[in-house]
């Protein structure tokens, strides 16, 4: 872990961001700032510190106001630290007309957080966020790397206090759905041999 | 209803397995060679012959897309690109998700093939940053698919070079916009580009460029393997093919399912999303293809197609064939002013009326939602839409307005009601409050 003062790739991360590099066409190593910053803000706990926007514009020649710039336009980086867990709730129409003012009731209680803030004891970051494109599995939110779909209050209750105590809640929709098929059986795709649930 | 041999996305819901082993059973990959063998212009034509219109919104006719491209002997030594729109954003939207998780190499192969017919060598596939486990599938088709010799060096065996690359946005719903996706792809700010230059000629890195949507991309292969009048069987005319259509909101069963283009809205709820919450005449209203398409009320929807035509018609749109089912419950002045929160949101503040008219957009609107408003800013509001409307360099700031529109259009008397109701409460409350005083 690198202080955030004096940020520095890992000897992993440094090849992988080489990697990530080789993908763009000689001299076009800008293309490579998005997923260069996501590396440096999983290195750095979830969050940009400005030591890290300085590296990264001399690691790939660009003005540090043009990484600046990148940073602080999209919105999953975040300038500011987070909470070990931190809490994307989609408030979005679809997400919305199946109960996303319940979810983030519920956050609120179960975190003590309010939206924007993190947790005292550095657990959880809450965040209400846009259209997150799960609409199928409306409503659902975003922990970190996971999705987590077919929410109710109460299944949503238990994942927060399933963190709270360490735990991995499993992610996915939480009605046991694999993906976007109808909750009550198969509308299609159920002709032999097409979908053959295995 | 379609059946299922002549469903194209045959995973779905992802019951079966996604990886290559897979998708080969499921027909993927079968002798791609012989679609390359077509030759550029045979699969641009075939294209162009099934009627597909592009699957991410716009439903511009995805052959003649291709088309212009330079042909070969006009070719300038710039390399030709092709860029999959994977930054699934559109409220309502959630499709292009279920190919990228459980079918990426439906998608893979149509990379090449469709990379091929405009002659592309490299295929840039940028998938919304949030997709995390998505693109890791995806990430890990790329590889077996390179591990298998289907794409990179002799690319199943035909003697081309086509390689794929992933690349994870950050979040911005304006990297859907084609231009502002090169800008981000470019390393940059996701802000439109001024057209022309079209991408076609000037694209990423300044290179001849095609950007599809997943969908559209992903369905390529089959006609081309199945024939251009198989696929042109289903639908309307101008309105051909199959189309996955994702329902959401007050449905019993919300879900993606794939059908036939021009299926009336009501049986594509009740055959699939086990009908409306409460019952059909439960129905208050539908946005029918993702959020920038106005809403129609019920009476609309008792009949209506599923098709370009057919809702353009009814001044709205097709859109990404995302449905929103909102039922009698719904507050649909509050509805609506949420994704007039979104889209001030997602303005990337280049254009003035996008920028500071989602913000007035989305003021008015609130006030809208609890009534406390004149009844002329009814007007008001629908002229600051036409102001807006068609003067931006990209339609996001269209896509804002019309849902307000929509809104006015079929439900101004909600509007009203709020307004006047509470204007009579207020004056309910001054006469109380007076009378205690005295």
């Amino acid at each position: 872990m690198n202080s955030t003062d004096n940020f520095e790739f890992t000897e992993s991360s440094k090849r992988r961001c080489e990697e990530i590099i080789s993908r763009y066409p000689d001299g076009r190593k800008q293309s490579a700032v998005i997923p260069v910053l996501d590396l440096a803000q999983r290195q750095c706990g979830g969050w940009l510190p400005n030591s890290a926007i300085e590296h990264i514009a001399d690691y790939l020649n660009m003005p540090k106001i043009r990484v600046l710039e990148v940073a602080s336009f999209y919105s999953m980086f975040n300038l500011k630290p987070v909470g070990k867990y931190f809490i994307q709730l989609c408030r979005t129409t679809p997400c919305w007309l199946r109960g996303a003012d319940d979810l983030r009731n519920i956050a609120i209680e179960t975190t003590g957080c309010k939206l924007g803030e993190t947790s005292e004891d550095g657990l959880f970051t809450l965040t209400e966020v846009e259209c997150l494109g799960a609409c199928c599995n409306a409503p659902m939110v975003q922990i970190n790397d996971d999705y987590y779909e077919d929410l109710t209050s109460k299944s949503f209750k238990n994942i927060i206090e399933s963190l709270k105590q360490h735990n991995s809640p499993s992610s996915g929709s939480q009605l046991g759905r694999t993906g976007s098929e109808p909750a009550s059986g198969l509308t299609s795709l159920t002709e032999k041999g097409i979908s053959d649930v295995s | 209803m379609l059946a299922d041999s002549d469903r194209i996305f045959k995973n779905l819901y992802g019951k079966q397995d996604w990886r290559l082993e897979g998708a080969i059973k499921r027909g993927i990959w079968d002798n791609t060679k012989s679609l390359i063998d077509l030759g550029r212009e045979k699969i641009v034509e075939d294209i162009k012959l099934s009627g597909l219109r592009g699957r991410g919104g716009a439903g511009f006719p995805t052959g003649v897309k291709w088309s212009f491209m330079p042909p070969e002997d006009k070719r300038d030594g710039r390399p030709h690109y092709l860029v999959v729109n994977a930054d699934e954003s559109e409220p309502g939207t959630c499709k292009d998700r279920e190919i990228l998780r459980y079918d990426p190499h439906i998608l893979l192969e149509g990379c090449f093939v469709a990379g091929y017919a405009m002659g592309a060598n490299s295929a840039y596939i940028y998938i919304r940053g949030e997709f995390y486990n998505e693109a890791s599938n995806l990430s890990q088709a790329i590889d077996e698919a390179y591990e298998a010799g289907l794409i990179g060096e002799n690319a199943c065996d035909t003697g081309h070079t086509f390689d794929i690359y992933l690349h994870r946005g950050a979040g911005a719903y304006i990297c859907g916009e084609e231009t502002a996706l090169l800008e981000s792809l470019e390393g940059k700010k996701g802000q439109p580009r001024l057209k022309p230059p079209f991408p076609a000629a000037c694209g990423l890195y300044g290179c001849p460029t095609t950007v599809n949507n997943v969908e559209t991309i992903a369905v390529a292969p089959t006609i081309l393997r199945r024939s251009p009048g198989w696929f042109s069987s289903f639908g309307r005319e101008n309105n051909t093919g199959t189309k996955i259509f994702s329902i959401s909101g007050h449905v019993n069963n919300p879900c993606n399912v794939e059908e036939a283009m021009s299926i009336p809205l009501k049986e594509l709820i009740e055959k699939h999303a086990g009908g409306v919450r409460g019952g059909w005449d439960n129905l208050l209203a539908v946005i029918p293809g993702g959020s920038s398409t106005p809403c129609l009320p019920k009476s609309i929807c008792d009949d209506v197609l599923m098709d370009f035509d057919s809702l353009r018609e009814h001044s709205t749109g097709f859109g990404t064939a995302a449905v929103i089912v909102m039922d009698k419950s719904t507050d649909i002045v509050e509805a609506i002013a949420r994704l007039s929160h979104f889209y001030q949101h997602e303005s990337c503040g280049q254009c003035t009326p996008c920028r500071e008219g989602m913000g007035w957009v989305y003021r008015v609107m609130q006030r809208m939602v609890t009534g406390e408003a004149e009844i002329k800013e009814i007007d008001m509001l629908w002229e600051l839409t036409k102001q807006i409307e068609g003067h931006t360099i990209c339609a996001l700031a269209d896509g804002g307005v019309w849902p307000v529109q929509g809104l006015i259009r079929h439900f101004r008397h909600e509007l009203e009601h709020r307004i006047l109701s509470r204007k009579t409460n207020n004056i309910a409350n001054h006469h109380v409050a007076a009378t205690a005083a005295e």
